[in-house]
């Protein structure tokens, strides 16, 4: 395709989509403040000293937007240019860096250069996302055409992450998991997606609901097999709409159930009911695959293969919960309600939660939270800033702020689809995918609905690394799509 | 550009997802912020203090159920930095009776990151340690006017008698390296430091409990949160029995008063420890309380080394108490038979050299080899088996088939008494001479005071005591321990387990009866006690610190053992001077609760005469 010359004149800020610019600045502002709040002593109060944290966010933020103003002035054509070889640059970063590194609270992920510490992890995202929509720019590359295709790009997601487990820091890691939204955008089966949030479902039904409360099998094991008799039944009436002995057979094995329940129940008669679902499950699965071999219909093999797979995870997650370690194992049991532990590792999300709480519908007002003062919790300016957020400015701040997120991110798949090159979507799907986690995470988190996996409120918590980074991400995306007129 | 309409709806899904995820979370804050004000209240009540509950630590008793060790209360001043408000220091100085000197100290060295790496101004911080009963009385009613302040009971050791301070060991502030090794402590804990305080540390210290209280904005307690519900009782550590006899301990030590060396007394058919003396000793009640660091560095700067548990710790030639060990190795390797004898020419004189030997009859077997302490007999023995070519191939095999038999018997290794600090004494292999004189160029002449226990071998007393124990028992011992039984819990099973050396039983008939006559007519007569047969072998180690160690190994009643005994008197001598008297009034006191009046002119003597120690050292 023929580039269309002078696209680097003053035009620049003609072009560029104003929206998401005012939905940053308005995040950035926001999150210096309750930085300030958040590190705010009642005792030794500064007006924004460059000793605190909020001081320090500002000198990031006047280098970030100069950072953001010098992509804006570069010609778009050099992130393409260059993508494969500033990728390859930070893999070798990323190895060198635990080697180099000082080691902070058990992590190397930060190299110190002078009086600032940079974490190279979060700008690992730019150049991943960049390599990964070169890529899908190659001529004729389509995801679904032959595997070797998911093997590159499987390959440019998993470099990253194997780097960054190596320096400690897992949820940085975790984040480029995000990208198999890009591949979905781009032709992955959407059954991987379907399979990861079953098996997430699955794992918490499981390890969540153990106690025996219907008809004698554990309420979570009940709720996953009749998810899944579902699922299989509708799956294969929408593969093949003639078959309808799966739906029938479960719906009678149900039914029997149902009768067992209401007739033997109040007598005290114990219930197969673990061996009705089982079989009702197992019958129809074998009908299936027979249909599935007799008609030559591959696809019939899909719910088949579900029904085995969420019953054998469903089985082994005990197993492979045991499996974790036990700091994970409290984590995950504290996320889920099971266990309180306001000592242990509940303790954070626990003083979160009250802190939020506290908030009410209006907050205590900017500067008077107590919870967030009295240092209750931990990681407060950093990974912990949303609840700073919750208490000072109460359910109207924190849904602002979800508004924002959610603003910024419908309005980036929105310029993704507008791009006429997979180069411009594919970067917009990596950079709308990494604010999806984020988002997901952080604020998850905080309200106690996500086990503790440390990772930055991109633009409100303390940082420079992950505040840079996401500036870099997000202008960079805004050059390109600045350009987007020339193509057509 | 070509476009996948078909791929283009997925931003739908997508976009869907996020949307759904918002919505969850908006449905999550709305109720936590609006919903339920469970958490407005608890934010209110402005959070908890969590009030550490210190359990009772195990007590310890003796065998016979008498309390040794018990706990007494103590009182540390606590503060909450953020919340103490400008105080009348005067007053506060003048009612727990420190200086403002010492007060402004206390603050400096608590605010002191290195010292006390926990600080911070939001949490309970140790600012004055173990107040008197007087003085926390006295505070305790002016408490109100230091807003900040609070009282921790704690609990400190205290002791009924003044003895088996090695045995007991004591407690000791968590260092630094203690709370990152194991979580359950926090800076100012207890732990044990020595002794059985600190090898049964698991069970002793129990579980410490907390109490969640609300507080105010003011920082005053408002009750409990959740009306207790999140409290933890502590529990309290196990009660330890000893397997000491702590009136036995006593009576030990004070024989010892005045000499350096050890005491050890083990019942033969349990491996149950009776006596377990290190002397120089000390009262173990120096360290406790606010004296303790004081009392410590006083005690680590005494040449005597009081803290150096010799017992166990201390390695020392064996001497001839080494000897029936070798009687037992050249029986079961049929170097000899009980009827062998051996010529003693004044000594073992062979090959240009010569290990001496006192006056007895010529030549003589096993058993008046015993008696008389014969080191040419011994020297002999070793020659014959060391060099037996035809039988082991080289020294160096034969060697090894010789130390192989004294490891089973426990020697060279520690036994694992269940007390820290064991030393494992020495004893050397083929390898071990192979370097030093080279490979095939030594034999047994080379390495020959090794027979007569002495040259590089060193063993404890424990080590001595136990071979006691297992002559005793014709052949087996159990690894001696000092804790005879824990509360609620079985022992641990390898302290009750026989362990059995490589020596036939039989042959310890022959060994013991050696050791009987030489009580009945030989090198420890002394150690004859009214209406008790007894059985002995003296010691008397030269070493390179002056004059001789005075050692001496010895069990009783002959035929039904109760009581197995090694003592080592440092620079004492002959065994007969120090080791058989304080050896056998040891075991008559255990034995017969009395000193029969024939001998109690020994005890006189014992308790009145002193080593002189002119040097630092072990």
């Amino acid at each position: 395709m023929q580039l269309s010359a002078n696209n680097k004149s003053t035009s620049i800020f003609r072009e560029i989509d104003w929206t998401t610019v005012i939905i940053y600045l308005l995040m950035i502002l926001a999150g210096v403040a309750s930085i300030y709040a958040a590190s705010y002593d009642f005792d030794e109060a500064s007006m924004l000293s460059f000793d605190e944290f909020s001081g320090k966010q500002v000198r990031w933020i006047g280098l970030g937007l100069v950072i953001a103003f010098v992509v804006l002035m570069t010609d778009a054509r050099m992130f393409e240019t260059y993508a494969y070889p500033v990728y390859i640059i930070m893999l070798v970063l990323l190895l060198v860096t635990p080697f180099i590194a000082p080691d902070i609270k058990g992590s190397r992920s930060w190299l110190v250069i002078g009086s600032m510490s940079l974490q190279p992890a979060e700008f690992a995202k730019v150049t991943t996302a960049l390599a990964l929509a070169k890529l899908f720019n190659g001529y004729n590359f389509v995801l679904n055409a032959k595997m070797s295709n998911y093997a590159k790009a499987l390959a440019i997601i998993i470099l990253p992450i194997v780097l960054i487990l190596a320096q400690n820091e897992t949820g940085s890691a975790l984040v480029y998991m995000s990208l198999f939204f890009v591949l979905y955008r781009e032709g992955m089966t959407g059954l991987i997606l379907f399979a990861a949030l079953m098996s997430v479902v699955i794992f918490v039904l499981t390890v969540k609901f153990v106690d025996p409360g219907f008809l004698g099998i554990a309420t979570g094991e009940f709720a996953i097999l009749l998810i899944v008799m579902l699922i299989v039944v509708d799956m294969t009436y929408m593969y093949d709409k003639r078959l309808t002995l799966p739906r029938n057979l479960v719906l009678w094995f149900s039914g029997v159930l149902l009768v067992m329940w209401i007739v033997g129940g109040p007598c005290g008669v114990d219930l197969p009911a673990r061996a009705c679902l089982l079989s009702a499950l197992a019958i129809a699965s074998i009908y299936i695959a027979v249909a599935a071999i007799g008609r030559h219909r591959n696809k019939l093999f899909v719910p088949v293969i579900t029904a085995v797979l969420a019953v054998g995870l469903m089985f082994s997650v005990n197993v492979a919960f045991n499996q974790l370690q036990p700091h994970q194992q409290q984590r995950i049991r504290v996320v889920l309600g099971i266990e309180e532990d306001l000592r242990g590792a509940g303790y954070n999300v626990n003083q979160s939660k009250i802190a939020i709480g506290s908030g009410g519908f209006a907050g205590k007002g900017f500067l008077n939270g107590t919870q967030t003062k009295l240092k209750y919790v931990p990681e407060q300016h950093t990974d912990f800033i949303f609840c700073t957020i919750g208490e000072e400015e109460g359910f109207v701040g924190a849904m602002l702020v979800v508004g924002l997120y959610l603003a910024l991110i419908l309005r980036i798949i929105s310029i993704a689809e507008r791009q006429p090159r997979p180069f411009g979507r594919v970067y917009a799907y990596c950079v709308a995918s990494y604010l999806i986690f984020h988002f997901c995470i952080n604020i998850g988190m905080v309200i106690g609905l996500c086990p503790v996996i440390g990772i930055p409120l991109p633009f409100f918590s303390y940082g420079g690394s992950s505040l840079w980074g996401f500036t870099l991400l997000l202008f960079i995306l805004l050059r390109i799509d600045a350009t987007r007129k020339y193509y057509n | 550009m070509r476009k996948d309409y078909k791929l283009e709806k997925r931003k739908y899904v997508i976009g869907g997802f996020i949307v759904v995820i918002a919505l969850i979370y908006a449905i999550r804050l709305f109720d936590l912020q609006l919903n339920d004000d469970r958490y407005k209240k608890r934010a209110d009540s402005n959070a908890f203090l969590e009030k550490t509950i210190y359990p009772s630590r195990g007590l310890m008793y003796d065998r016979n159920g008498e309390l040794v060790v018990y706990n007494q209360p103590a009182y540390d001043v606590m503060i909450i930095p953020r919340d103490v408000q400008p105080f009348d220091t005067v007053d506060f100085c003048n009612t727990i009776h420190i200086t403002p000197e010492q007060l402004r100290r206390r603050f400096e060295d608590m605010r002191d990151k290195r010292l006390n790496p926990g600080y911070s101004t939001y949490t309970p911080q140790r600012l004055i340690t173990q107040l008197s009963t007087q003085d926390y009385g006295r505070l305790q009613e002016k408490l109100y006017r230091f807003p900040g302040f609070f009282i921790q009971k704690r609990i400190l050791r205290q002791y009924n008698y003044a003895a088996a301070a090695n045995v007991l060991g004591n407690l000791r502030e968590v260092s630094r390296a203690d709370i990152e090794a194991d979580p359950y402590y926090m800076a100012g804990d207890y732990t044990g430091d020595l002794g059985v305080e600190r090898s049964y540390e698991q069970y002793l210290r129990g579980v410490k409990g907390v109490e969640v209280l609300m507080r105010d904005a003011n920082g005053r307690i408002q009750g409990r949160y959740e009306g207790g519900a999140h409290d933890v009782e502590p529990i309290s550590g196990r009660d330890l029995t000893l397997s000491l006899d702590i009136r036995l301990q006593q009576y030990a030590e004070s024989l010892m008063v005045g000499k350096r060396g050890a005491v050890v007394a083990i019942e033969p058919s349990t491996g149950e420890i009776l006596c377990l003396v290190s002397s120089p000793s000390y009262d173990p009640r120096l360290l406790v309380g606010r004296k303790r660091g004081e009392n410590y560095r006083m005690l680590t700067e005494d040449p005597s080394l009081p803290l150096f548990d010799r017992a166990l710790g201390g390695a020392y030639p064996p001497g001839s108490t080494f000897k029936p060990s070798q009687g037992l190795i050249f029986l079961q390797e049929g170097i000899i038979n009980t009827s062998t004898t051996y010529p003693c020419t004044g000594g073992y004189v062979n090959g240009g050299l010569r290990v001496g030997c006192h006056a007895h009859g010529s030549p003589l077997p096993l058993k008046p080899a015993l008696q008389t302490s014969c080191n040419a007999f011994f020297c002999w023995g070793f020659k014959n088996m060391i060099d037996r070519r035809s039988k082991y191939g080289t020294p160096a095999q034969a060697f090894e088939i010789w130390k192989n038999h004294l490891v089973s018997m426990g020697y060279g290794y520690r036994l694992g008494v269940d007390l820290p600090h064991e030393s494992r004494g020495f004893l050397p292999n083929a390898k071990f001479y192979s370097k030093f004189y080279g490979e095939g160029r030594w034999s047994a002449n080379t390495v020959i005071s090794v027979a007569i226990g002495q040259g590089e071998i060193l063993a404890t007393p424990l080590q001595i005591a136990n071979l006691a124990a297992t002559i005793a028992n014709r052949g087996w011992f159990i690894t001696p321990h000092v804790v005879k039984a824990i509360q609620d819990t079985v022992m641990p099973a390898e302290l009750l387990e026989k362990r059995y050396p490589t020596i036939d039983a039989h042959w310890y008939d022959d060994v013991a009866e050696g050791m009987h006559m030489a009580v009945l007519g030989g090198t420890c007569r002394r150690a004859q006690i009214p209406g008790m047969e007894v059985a002995g072998k003296t010691g008397t180690a030269q070493n390179p610190h002056g004059k001789d160690h005075s050692a001496f190994m010895s069990f009783a009643p002959f035929d039904n053992p109760r009581i197995a005994v090694a003592v080592y008197v440092e620079n004492g001598g002959f065994g007969a001077v120090f080791g058989v008297p304080i050896g056998s009034l040891v075991m008559e006191k255990y034995l017969n609760d009395t000193i029969a009046p024939s001998r109690q002119y020994m005890e006189t003597q014992m308790l009145n005469t002193s080593v002189y120690y002119a040097t630092k050292r072990k």
